[in-house]
């Protein structure tokens, strides 16, 4: 049998992200591919009880790491106790969210194995039993398979790509604790504070369905039309780069290049141009609406559908038509 | 107080990539070089530190071939005092051997912060600059939005999935810089003749081979002809019925 197949999960407050099922099961996946065990590594202070449920995805052994320290994650601690479990678990593969968390942990453990890591990943595949990943680079202006010289190999995968698999109940994993130590002293850059968002706030990277507004927006008393549309197809609110510089949204709430990358089911661009910027970061939506108001606007080359339009009589009329066929 | 920024020079955002005949690189011959922007976020906040406390010094370190000089040239201009090119060749490194490579040079080194772009817009890798804060068993907050120094310590803020981390370091300290830590300045006329006359120190450092190469590059799916459904709010129910029967995006 090889080498295991580990993953590093991500939950909050006892609930685990959407994307560590995704992980899991791709994890599973790619185990299956090369014949050997999914590991998952569960860190957190009450966790144990959530834990068996990655068996319902594909994991065959859980590892739980409870300490009161890592209740939410700090780049020392969960670094330490990262590593202490792949020494224990000796992977050939290592795989993490490419989350604020998994993004922030990946390259330190990295170094600190002297490994290299692929970031942000779109695709896995096993290729004579080494892995392969294919993720973009120059803004998503080129896809490109990386092939590992190092082990384990470790992959960051991009949240929304890869699908979870249908949890099975009758399928279980073995749980066992691991030993760690850890006090205040192995930290050298402590939470002081943790400012949580707009409570039941889905983030813009695991958002199914996004709805975007750019300059043509003109104020920011304007998006709330666009909030209307969202709260009617269960979306979240998205901007251009304009919008943001102009102070209307948060910068959370960018998308692109120098903003967050999604790919949600449905991305509607409401007044954004469709700057190459612009579109690095949600050309990889599954389906893309856009309305403007400008027939040779960019964004109409890369949109499924457009309506050219003035948005202010557009978008009210879409949120009527999809509350319609919401209710029924 | 001693600042590096690790700073590397990338393709203008506006570039359009070219695949190379090997398909494992990209061609380039019509790239037009600048500063990788998220560095130019690095660099700003750099000055303004150095500005606020009326002292000390900034100094960039760039690993790159000869032509990273101008992007060098670009972080001098806009106030960096000095800095340091480690050269190497043109060919692909992958993120440890520049971490590995930065970090030979910046052992020998005094610095309280020492600051990176989040990621370069050129591998995406996201990288670096932990990768530095492990080698060298510095703390590190990365892509950071705020960043306070009191009392020998630095507090920084970082955004996360639906809200937002703010993390207490001690110092010497590792960050890596998000867009909205600050507005980076245009260099003025005399920061761009200043610039030009400083020195940028050479050293050579044996760099690791890759532990991770390119296979295969290829340019994404290009997306199939969208459809215009039509103009104006008339137009809306025929847009609605093809995202509920066509894409069944909804
Ligand atoms: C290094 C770098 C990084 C960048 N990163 C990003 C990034 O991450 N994200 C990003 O978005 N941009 C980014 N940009 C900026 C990018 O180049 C564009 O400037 C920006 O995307 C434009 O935003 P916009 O489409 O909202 O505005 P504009 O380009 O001004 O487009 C506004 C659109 O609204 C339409 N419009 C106006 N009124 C109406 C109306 N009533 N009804 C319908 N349509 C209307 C217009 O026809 C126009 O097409 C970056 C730029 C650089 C140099
Ligand atoms: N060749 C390099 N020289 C200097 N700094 C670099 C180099 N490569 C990356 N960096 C720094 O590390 C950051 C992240 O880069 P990356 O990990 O490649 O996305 C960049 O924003 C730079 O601050």
């Amino acid at each position: 049998m090889s080498k295991p197949v580990f993953v590093i999960t991500e939950q909050r407050e006892g609930t685990f992200r959407k994307v560590t099922y995704e992980i899991v099961s791709e994890a599973r996946r790619i185990a299956d591919k090369l014949g050997s065990e999914v590991v998952a590594l569960v860190p957190g202070n009450a966790v144990s009880e959530i834990a068996q449920e990655l068996g319902q995805y594909g994991a065959d052994k859980i590892l739980v790491a409870e300490n009161d320290i890592l209740a939410h994650y700090i780049t020392d601690a969960y670094r330490k106790v990262a590593l202490e479990a792949i020494k224990q678990v000796d992977p050939d593969v290592i795989l993490i969210a490419a989350t604020a968390q998994g993004k922030d942990l990946a390259p330190r453990i990295a170094a600190g194995l002297g490994v290299a890591l692929a970031t942000d990943c779109t695709g896995l595949e096993v290729d004579d039993g080494k892995i392969k990943a294919r993720r973009p680079m120059y803004a998503n202006k080129i896809l490109a398979d990386h092939a590992f010289e190092s082990s384990p190999q470790i992959a960051s995968l991009r949240p929304n790509i890869f699908p979870a698999q249908e949890s099975d109940a009758g399928k279980s994993a073995s749980v066992e604790t691991l030993d760690i130590s850890l006090s205040d002293d192995d930290l050298k850059a402590k939470l002081k504070e943790l400012v949580a968002g707009a409570a039941g706030k889905v983030d813009l990277t695991e958002a199914d369905i996004i709805v975007s507004g750019g300059r043509g927006m003109k104020s920011p008393e304007n998006y709330k039309i666009l909030e209307d549309l969202a709260d009617v197809v269960g979306g979240v609110v998205g901007a251009s780069r304009a919008a943001v510089d102009a102070g209307w949204r948060p910068h959370a709430e960018q998308v692109g290049q120098t903003g967050k990358v999604v790919s949600p089911q449905l991305y509607i661009a409401c007044g954004i141009s469709g700057s190459i910027q612009h579109l690095a970061g949600m050309s990889s939506s599954k389906c893309i609406v856009a309305i403007n108001k400008d027939p040779e606007a960019p964004i109409f080359e890369k949109a499924d559908y457009g309506i050219v339009g003035d948005l202010f009589e557009v978008v009210p009329r879409l949120t009527e038509e999809l509350k319609k066929v919401v209710d029924k | 107080m001693n600042i590096v920024v690790c700073a590397k020079q990338v393709p203008d955002t506006e570039t359009r990539i070219k695949i190379a005949g090997d398909k494992k690189s990209i061609e380039t011959a019509d790239i037009n070089w600048i500063l990788n922007p998220y560095d130019e976020f690095a660099v700003e906040e750099a000055l303004q530190i150095k500005e606020k406390l009326g002292a000390g010094k900034v100094t960039i370190l760039s690993l790159g071939p000869e032509r990273s000089v101008s992007a060098i040239r670009s972080a001098l201009a806009m106030g960096a005092d000095d800095a340091i090119l480690i050269k190497t060749s043109d060919e692909y490194h992958d993120s440890l051997s520049t971490a590995k490579a930065l970090a030979e040079v910046l052992k020998d080194m005094e610095f309280d912060l020492l600051l990176f772009g989040k990621q370069a817009v050129d591998d995406d890798n996201l990288q670096v600059g932990p990768m530095v804060a492990e080698l060298l068993g510095l703390p590190c907050v990365t892509s950071i939005i705020e960043l306070d120094l009191q009392d020998g310590k630095a507090v920084a803020r970082r955004e996360i999935e639906g809200g937002a981390e703010v993390v207490k370091t001690q110092m010497p300290a590792v960050f890596t810089a998000d867009k909205g830590l600050n507005e980076p300045r245009y260099p003025a006329l005399r920061g761009i003749m200043m610039a030009k006359k400083k020195t940028i120190d050479e050293k050579e450092v044996a760099i690791d081979d890759s532990r991770i190469s390119i296979v295969n590059i290829e340019y994404p799916p290009s997306r199939k002809a969208g459809k215009i459904v039509g103009e104006g709010a008339d137009a809306v129910p025929e847009l609605v019925k093809l995202l509920r029967d066509e894409a069944k995006a909804i």
